[in-house]
């Protein structure tokens, strides 16, 4: 699906990102994590084309990304972002959602087609936003504005998504429906994930692969139980926890241990 | 549900077409000679000369103005994402209006649109040209360095004003105060065409906007070419309403205000809030300057009057009226 080849980029004369290099494979549901500053958006950045590494590459489906037209990758990748902005004037939901469609449209199309109001149909059915058509994005609570979000980006049909921090600012109940959200869609309809997150837990038990970055290095990559040791996170994070398993799911969860950070 | 859509979308056109039409009528009948509307359809050799030397242009001029500046709002406001800026923000009418100044100091004021639009255009480069760093064109940088522009050319403007004789300095005001009163006819013709391609080619990125209106970087992901369309856009607009200030002077609020109205009443989409913007500008500006000519005739008021009069107040009426949300 995705191929980052030795992938340095950064911001000005600053760099962010240091020969980045890994795989991501159909179905994959793959979490990037690390402090702040190590790198994670700048990563969705490069991977969506909207920066340009300054040296390596990016392959998508077998293309290098900086060859494939914007509209082609819209369509088969769409990016869940961290932007909380609205709307600047009041947008229905079901406008919202529509614009997902935008990758498909002609220039010259006026109307959107009865296809594409099916689509959108759908994944506001996919995404339990069908009861909130008619209100203002700006009146929705974090939980249901999430999930419109994510409808627009389903509207757009990709077989890969993108997701940065989906489940900030938003309580336990809609984090886990979020994220389950996205769970089905990964197993039910083939969506491949790349989920950028600071939830160390939400990352363990919700993806199969995960990529730990320090200061703009992959530290380490594989499964959550290889990655979320505490040495790992000690070195990474710089702080101190306990690595103990989740009674349920038997995945690694991290606690913190309060009073006892060390400072660099 | 696309049908139902495009129905309300048609109806809205036709309606405002028809408002459009009945205002012009109303602009044909009145002024210091009232031309009733029997004479207007079987017209005498006078009213004739009347009708089609002296109040058709103007119709038309006001037109073709308003709709530049309705359009032109509707652009910057969805490209910038800001409910404040207007088509004049970004420098282009102080670039046109130092334009105008220089070329009434120099004695060439045969050519007073020629010069403007030469303002505007030299004023639209150095905007672009300042605000493009490595290839990308920075929204933010856009806009202060459009503001900034124009402060220039004000302070360059009032410098030339305190230089120049009396009659120099008439000539500056009236044109800057805005006027619907520009006769020679190739440069309304030459107006209308250039401001009515423009507005018809906004129309094609018309869905553009409406992926902008969520940001940049979203826009992108939804397959934009950003970089392009904010260069298209910027032009469009600033070319149409460079062209419209260029004739008229500067006439103020119409391309703040109409943005306004028309959003509220057919919504955010810019499939149609475009051509109505453009419809309802010109509908407001035959309207303004038919009140301009004719509320204390024979003389004349600057329509700039009274658009900011009009179009002030009852926004503001409107704004107390309606639960409006302009972003925050």
């Amino acid at each position: 699906m995705l191929e980052v080849k030795k992938v340095s980029v950064g911001y000005n004369s600053t760099e962010v990102l240091r020969d980045i290099d890994f795989k991501v494979s159909s179905k994959d549901f793959l979490g990037i994590i690390g402090p702040n500053g190590s790198g994670k958006t700048t990563l969705l950045r490069v991977i969506s084309k909207v920066l340009r590494p300054w040296s390596g590459e990016v392959i998508f489906q077998g293309k290098n990304i900086s060859q494939i037209a914007n509209p082609e990758i819209a369509r088969q990748m769409a990016v869940v972002g961290q932007g909380r902005q609205d709307p600047i004037f009041p947008l229905s939901v079901k406008e919202f959602v529509l614009l997902g469609r935008t990758p498909y449209l002609r220039r010259f199309q006026l109307m959107e087609s009865e296809r594409d109001l099916k689509i959108v149909q759908e994944v506001m059915g996919l995404t339990d936003t069908l009861g909130l058509e008619e209100r203002c994005i700006e009146d929705l609570s974090g939980g249901e504005r999430q999930r419109v979000v994510i409808a627009q980006a389903l509207a757009q049909e990709p077989q890969f998504l993108l997701l940065d921090e989906p489940t900030a600012h938003l309580d336990i109940g809609h984090q886990i429906e979020v994220l389950d959200l996205i769970k089905r869609l990964n197993e039910g309809e083939n969506l491949t994930v790349l989920m950028v997150s600071h939830d160390l837990n939400l990352a363990a038990d919700y993806c199969n692969r995960l990529i730990l970055l320090k200061q703009g290095r992959i530290f380490q990559e594989g499964s959550p139980r290889e990655i979320l040791t505490y040495q790992n996170i000690e070195e990474v994070y710089e702080t101190l926890v306990v690595v103990k398993e989740n009674p349920i799911s038997s995945n690694p969860h991290v606690f913190l241990v309060p009073g006892r950070k060390k400072m660099r | 549900m696309v049908e139902r859509k495009l129905k309300r979308w048609i109806t809205l056109i036709v309606l405002l077409s028809v408002i459009l039409a009945a205002i012009s009528l109303l602009a044909l009948i009145l002024g210091p000679a009232r031309i009733p509307l029997a004479e207007i359809l079987h017209p005498g050799q006078a009213a004739r000369a009347i009708l089609f030397k002296v109040r058709l242009p103007r119709i038309v001029l006001g037109f073709v103005v308003g709709a530049a500046l309705g359009v032109a709002g509707v652009i910057f406001q969805g490209m910038f994402r800001n409910p404040l800026v207007e088509p004049y923000t970004l420098g282009v009418s102080g670039g046109a209006a130092l334009g105008v100044s220089l070329s009434v100091i120099l004695q060439v004021d045969r050519v007073l649109p020629l010069s403007g639009f030469l303002g505007a255009l030299g004023a639209i480069w150095l905007v672009y040209f300042i605000a493009r760093q490595r290839g990308y064109l920075r929204i933010s940088m856009l806009l202060l360095t459009g503001v900034m522009i124009s402060f220039i050319s004000s302070a360059l403007i009032l410098l030339l004003m305190s230089l120049v004789h009396r009659e120099q300095l008439h000539g500056i005001l009236f044109w800057i105060m805005g006027t619907m009163g520009e006769t020679n006819l190739g440069f309304i013709r030459l107006a209308s065409v250039f401001i009515l391609t423009g507005i018809v080619i906004s129309f094609f990125f018309a869905r553009d906007l409406n992926a902008l209106s969520l940001g940049e970087e979203e826009a992108f992901h939804l397959g934009l070419n950003t970089e392009r369309t904010k260069r298209i856009l910027f032009a469009l607009g600033s070319l149409v309403a460079g062209a419209a200030v260029s004739v008229s002077g500067m006439i103020g609020f119409v391309g703040l205000l109409i943005p306004h109205f028309v959003r509220m009443t057919v919504g955010t989409d810019h499939r149609i809030l475009l051509p109505c913007s453009g419809l309802a500008g010109g509908v407001f500006l035959i309207g303004a300057d038919t009140l301009a000519r004719t509320i204390i005739s024979p003389l004349e008021l600057p329509v700039g009057v009274v658009t900011g009069i009009i179009g002030g107040s009852v926004f503001i009426y409107l704004l107390t009226r309606r639960s409006l949300k302009f972003g925050r």
